[in-house]
């Protein structure tokens, strides 16, 4: 299969709010990589924080569903008390599956599936979040020749996250989080430049 | 498809033809984790050395088909459910006479034990036939017993109460030092009974059906037998009723039903195009 686009996977957990309502506005209307977000979150969550990013970024930001397929453009953010993954067809599943790490939706589960369904042409960022998940996640895209991003810990709102999966020796680049969008708008224009 | 799609695709065909478990529609992405699971317990290298022993060793393979099915459950799971269940659709079944009922992929039974207090205490259990079914014997077995571990008791009291439950939730169970079992009368209506949704048919008009959080896991072309097989399981009028993330929408039975609670995923069966559902 040829893609001619990359796909950006997030996982963040204590301070996302804030840093989501930050870099998530700063990309524009026609950005055209899917994202796909893991927020650690209460399964009783109601739509507020969903609705409340779509209203203020350019992107169409929505609740994954369950064999969606994933579209240019779109941010799908995983729904509280369900894991999120990515099929080899491009297909968003859903599951109830044992937590990961305490988490459900995790991070692990995300960048695992999604490294496996988009290899090289995959982005993945830790953001702020007191807890290890997604650290295995990030070693996994690092195997599929995907390009890893860290959350600099120091201006993290929660250092936790981001220091675990630099440890992991597997993070490509570490970033202040308002750098992070022109780093990666960058990126993918490059990319398209040469197609 | 690079080795590790074709190896569980192979490995999954052995299950198939050996014991006649299809797996085969299952949604990708979870079946590989859970398949890299099972590995990880072997110390085996590869899926593929698996094969041999699911097709060999009898007692392998019903550990791996335990770790293969997802057996995530509690009592009254998303109690807003069983609320809406309670206030909407119980006044209707109670103008029936006898009711039918079938618990779809009851895992180790919370869910159908959940729905059968439900009908006990609005008159309904003495006239209902609950069929709960699964693909996994094993898990039918913990099912039957209705033993549960004391420590998620908190939890499925306090999901009790919210789900609208009317008497104390220490009148369902027996206590007995780190577990608890199921009392003896919630039991008596319900019919275990092995049935796979993948290979299995329609065995009776129900009129109510229960199957949350397991559609998820199949594919596309899977997902749409089953609803359809839901379809033809509903006598008219019934209900279906999914998970809080599965819906009908975008499969060809959407235009047999009516969603009865949105949000819930309450749909009703409806015989004429016009019908509008219970209000």
């Amino acid at each position: 299969m040829k893609y001619d686009f990359h796909v950006l996977v997030i996982g963040v957990s204590a301070g996302g709010f804030r840093a989501l309502h930050t870099i998530l506005p700063m990309f524009p209307k026609d950005f055209s990589c899917p994202v796909i977000i893991v927020q650690h979150r209460m399964a009783t969550d109601e739509n507020f924080f969903v609705e409340s990013l779509n209203s203020k970024c350019n992107m169409g930001v929505k609740e994954a569903e369950d064999k969606e397929q994933i579209e240019a453009g779109k941010i799908y953010i995983a729904p509280g008390g369900y894991h999120l993954l990515v099929e080899k067809n491009h297909i968003l599943s859903l599951s109830v599956d044992e937590p990961v790490s305490y988490a459900r939706p995790s991070v692990d589960v995300l960048f695992e599936t999604a490294a496996q369904a988009f290899g090289a042409h995959l982005i993945g960022i830790i953001l702020t979040g007191a807890n290890c998940d997604g650290s295995e996640g990030i070693k996994n895209i690092k195997a599929n020749k995907g390009l890893t991003i860290a959350q600099d810990p120091d201006t993290a709102e929660a250092s936790m996250m981001p220091v675990s999966a630099i440890a992991t020796g597997c993070v490509d680049f570490v970033l202040l989080l308002e750098d992070i969008p022109s780093f990666i708008i960058g990126l993918v224009e490059d990319h398209h430049g040469e197609c | 498809m690079d080795n590790q799609d074709i190896e569980i695709k192979v490995l999954m065909e052995a299950v198939h033809l050996k014991h006649g478990y299809d797996f085969r529609q299952y949604a990708g992405a979870s079946l590989t984790r859970r398949v890299k699971k099972c590995l990880a317990d072997t110390g085996l290298n590869n899926i593929s050395d698996m094969i041999p022993l699911v097709i060999h060793d009898k007692a392998f393979f019903n550990s791996f088909l335990h770790n293969l099915s997802v057996n995530v459950t509690e009592m009254f799971r998303d109690p807003q459910f069983f609320l809406s269940l309670r206030e909407k659709i119980v006044p209707y079944l109670k103008t029936f006479p006898f009711i039918k009922v079938w618990s779809v992929g009851v895992s180790t039974g919370e869910e159908v034990y959940s729905l059968v207090i439900v009908l006990k205490e609005e008159g309904l259990y003495e006239k209902s036939l609950i069929y709960a079914t699964d693909f996994n014997d094993s898990v039918l077995e913990s099912a039957q017993k209705g033993i549960y571990s004391i420590d998620n008791i908190k939890t499925s009291t306090l999901n009790y109460q919210k789900s609208g439950g009317k008497k104390s939730f220490g009148t369902y169970y027996h206590a007995d030092y780190n577990s608890v079992i199921i009392d003896r009368s919630l039991k008596k209506n319900i019919v275990f009974a092995n049935h796979n949704l993948a290979t299995d048919s329609v065995f009776g008009e129900m009129n109510l059906i229960l199957c949350r959080n397991v559609l998820i896991y199949f594919n596309k072309d899977l997902q749409e037998r089953v609803l359809e097989l839901f379809k033809n399981s509903l006598r008219a009028y019934g209900f279906l009723c999914l998970g809080s993330k599965e819906t009908i929408n975008f499969s060809g039975i959407v235009d047999s039903f009516v969603p009865i609670v949105k949000k819930q995923k309450i749909f009703q069966k409806k015989v004429n195009p016009a019908f509008e559902g219970v209000k």
